[in-house]
């Protein structure tokens, strides 16, 4: 027995292969962490302690500048796709529940772009 | 809408706990809290962006016994869900789902955490402790 609606079967089309996009992409942030997290926790240990001109000096690199925009935004979207699961599996109730995942999702965005932003602004102060 | 009272599976109140399940509910605790160090790194980037002043103040709130604190926390909630999400990327692969296996995994990561946060913090005091 098909599992189709009607309307699915008249058109005749396949999956778009879209159903799978919020698990994928969350298993592509999680493996890009892994390395960023990583390089990002033995860096601040090396800057422990560290003064105002040797962190914005260590920001201000290229490298470094690229590697921690990479961090926020595979960071911060991994945030939001699993706070996104956790409102979903507790909050059943609309309008608390399409609320909360909206104000959730702008907020991760919000903050990851000012984190992104300072790096930026820091990268191209010279 | 309709009071439903039946019971809901798996009866958290008289359930045992195990190891999996543990590990499995740490592992969205760890992530939610992890969102609070998010705001705390973007915090402190930010503070480096608006200069020394704002980046001075930041520092001396880390540095605060209260700071270390949550940095402690932070670091084995990070270490924690860096370990236990490398688990979770095996399983997805399709490796590991013995039950042997997910107990034995679940040794590691916790093992794994523990280590990584030693080894972090030994490293920090060393390098505070250096000449500076």
């Amino acid at each position: 027995m098909s599992m189709r609606t009607p309307l699915g079967r008249v058109r005749g089309l396949g999956s778009a292969k879209e159903g799978v996009h919020h698990w994928w992409v969350q298993r592509l942030t999680a493996v890009a962490l892994v390395p960023l997290t990583l390089w990002f926790v033995a860096s601040l240990i090396q800057l422990a302690g560290a003064d105002y001109a040797m962190v914005s000096a260590w920001i201000a690199q290229p490298l470094v500048a690229v590697l921690l925009t990479l961090l926020f935004v595979s960071g911060f979207y991994h945030l939001a796709l699993g706070l996104q699961v956790v409102i979903e599996d507790y909050v059943h109730e609309d309008p608390a529940r399409i609320v909360s995942l909206v104000a959730v999702r702008f907020a991760c965005w919000l903050i990851g772009a000012i984190a992104v932003f300072s790096v930026l602004k820091i990268a191209f102060r010279g | 809408m309709v009071e439903r009272n039946r019971p809901l599976s798996p009866h958290i109140q008289i359930y045992r706990p195990q190891m999996t399940s543990v590990l499995s509910i740490l592992h969205r605790i760890t992530g939610v809290g992890l969102g609070v160090g998010a705001l705390l790194v973007a915090y402190w980037v930010a503070a480096a962006a608006g200069g020394p002043d704002h980046f001075a103040r930041a520092q001396a709130l880390i540095g605060s016994w209260f700071g270390y604190l949550v940095l402690l926390g932070f670091s084995v909630a990070l270490f924690f869900h860096l370990s236990n999400g490398i688990r979770h990327l095996f399983w997805d692969a399709g490796y590991g789902f013995e039950l042997r296996s997910a107990y034995a995994s679940g040794v590691a990561v916790l093992v794994m955490t523990a280590g990584l946060t030693l080894i972090a913090w030994v490293a920090a005091f060393t390098v505070l402790g250096g000449a500076r």
